[in-house]
């Protein structure tokens, strides 16, 4: 028997609105099968199960809120397999210590805190909400204390918590119409998910930052060439060249692929770009590109097309949205030079993008007019350092000059 | 018969309106920067030249892109390339 909970679609959910089941009770799903919609600040997501599994019992009704982490179906793993939860995410959330110590290796005496079976997660809410975790009940294995355990304690800790912020599973025929979110409400609880997320960036990740013009000429007359060979329907964007260069870079500079968690940096293997998707009604979303690098600019552009349609019609897949390894946040179609972005928890680098303006560009003792990017990086670091930025973007600027090579 | 200037006008109109549904393309003036004034970025604005290819039968070279700018701009490209 395995639990499905409410998935953390990032590091901004808190919570999540299910909005319909896509499967009943003895189904059997496979690896990529959705299982729900849920509603997040980000819009509807499709929730995908990565566990071949058969359904036993759904145990929310549609249009219930619930805290992340909130178990939601319960499910029976086709291998046989004990799980106490399922992963909905190709990344999974960080787990809990392993439940097995080893008694025999004397340590030295840690305080309280340290002993206590946390999850990171729950470790980094606990100190975002003040929570102290001596305090709180652990309901995981071992009694080891899991996000949702913070929140229950959080709860407790706001003697009137207001009605606008609080979070009450009801059930459907309890919920006035009224009660359905407006476009303003959605829009204020995007507002309010990004000022979360942004916030704990700001407060936890020392930024570096830095910068460097990219000379465009060679990349943009190889794509005019390129594209006059297509059809309308099958010209490639500026911006697939970037996606691409990005991604290629990153095998180059691995270093800012990945997430700081624990207090180390993690290097993901994947390389899936979170490309910055404006909504039209306002706020954004990063959905991941996933596997960038093995993608080619047609197959790149492919999925960039099928993610802003999704995005911007809100069919977004849970994976997508929690899985990206690196953010890329292209502005340059609104006329702005250079972009200084804020990093995505848990990943450790932001590239931004501006406009491909003609600026006067100086070589070989000649001033010249050229097309220009103004390429930046944001850098975590606690995981790197400005001269490994410095290589990336040095990267970044080598495989546009090549850009027959993407 | 071949098609006039408001014909040319209105389906651009309906085009944009896919694009950006909560804008109000018809409140642009003939001079308006259409893609800053409704805020259109490169992914829509090459939709909106599918559009217009898959409405107009024109095709549209990367290289003319950065001539249509304005209203007019388009419903002349469109009318020049319709009729010849």
């Amino acid at each position: 028997m395995a639990e499905f909970r409410m998935p953390s679609l990032g590091a901004d959910m808190r919570t999540g609105t299910l909005v319909a089941w896509k499967v009943k009770p003895g189904d059997h799903l496979k690896h990529g099968d959705i299982i729900a919609d849920v509603e997040t600040d980000k819009g509807i997501m499709e929730i995908e199960v990565f566990e071949n599994c058969i359904v036993e019992e759904l145990l929310l009704a549609p249009d219930t809120k619930v805290p992340v982490g909130t178990p939601m179906a319960k499910l029976k793993l086709e291998d046989g397999a004990e799980k106490e939860t399922i992963a909905v995410t190709d990344r999974e959330q960080p787990s809990p210590p392993p439940a097995i110590e080893v008694p025999t290796i004397p340590v030295p005496e840690l305080p309280q805190e340290e002993r206590l079976r946390v999850s990171p997660l729950a470790r980094k809410l606990a100190t975002e909400l003040g929570v102290d975790l001596t305090q709180v009940k652990g309901t995981g294995a071992d009694g080891a204390i899991h996000q949702m355990d913070v929140e229950e304690a959080a709860k407790k800790l706001q003697p009137k918590p207001k009605p606008a912020e609080k979070v009450v599973a009801l059930p459907p025929e309890a919920k006035s119409p009224e009660a359905k979110p407006t476009t303003t409400d959605f829009q204020a609880g995007m507002r309010r998910a990004i000022a979360a997320a942004m916030s704990r960036s700001n407060r936890e990740i020392p930024h570096y930052y830095l910068e460097t013009r990219i000379d465009m000429s060679h990349a943009l007359q190889w794509l005019e060439t390129e594209n006059q060979k297509r059809s309308i329907k099958e010209r490639i964007l500026p911006v697939v060249l970037l996606i691409k260069a990005v991604a290629k870079a990153l095998t180059d500079v691995p270093e800012l692929n990945g997430y700081w968690i624990d207090d180390q940096l993690q290097v993901q293997e994947a390389i899936h770009i979170g490309f910055a998707i404006s909504l039209r009604q306002g706020g954004l979303v990063t959905p991941a590109i996933h596997h960038a690098d093995l993608k080619s600019l047609d197959e790149l552009m492919a999925a960039l097309r099928d993610l802003i349609e999704r995005t911007r019609g809100g069919h977004l897949r849970s994976s997508e949205l929690s899985d990206a390894t690196i953010t890329l946040t292209s502005l340059g179609d609104i006329g702005v030079e250079k972009v200084y972005g804020v990093i995505y928890p848990p990943q450790v680098a932001l590239v931004g993008f501006g406009k491909i303006a003609e600026q006067p560009w100086a070589e070989r003792g000649m001033l010249d007019v050229r097309p220009v990017l103004t390429a930046t990086l944001a850098g975590d670091h606690r995981a790197t350092d400005g001269m490994i930025g410095a290589r990336f973007l040095q990267a970044i600027n080598t495989h546009l000059q090549a850009v027959e090579k993407l | 018969m071949a098609i006039t200037e408001i014909q040319i006008k209105e389906t651009i109109f309906k085009l944009l309106k896919n694009i950006a549904p909560d804008s109000s393309p018809e409140a642009l003036g003939q001079e308006d920067d259409v893609r800053e004034t409704l805020g259109i970025d490169s992914y829509d604005f090459l939709n909106f030249m599918i559009g217009v290819n898959e409405e107009f039968g024109v095709e549209i070279p990367e290289t003319a892109y950065g001539k249509l700018i304005t209203l007019n701009d388009m419903t002349q490209y469109i009318l020049a390339h319709a009729q010849s």
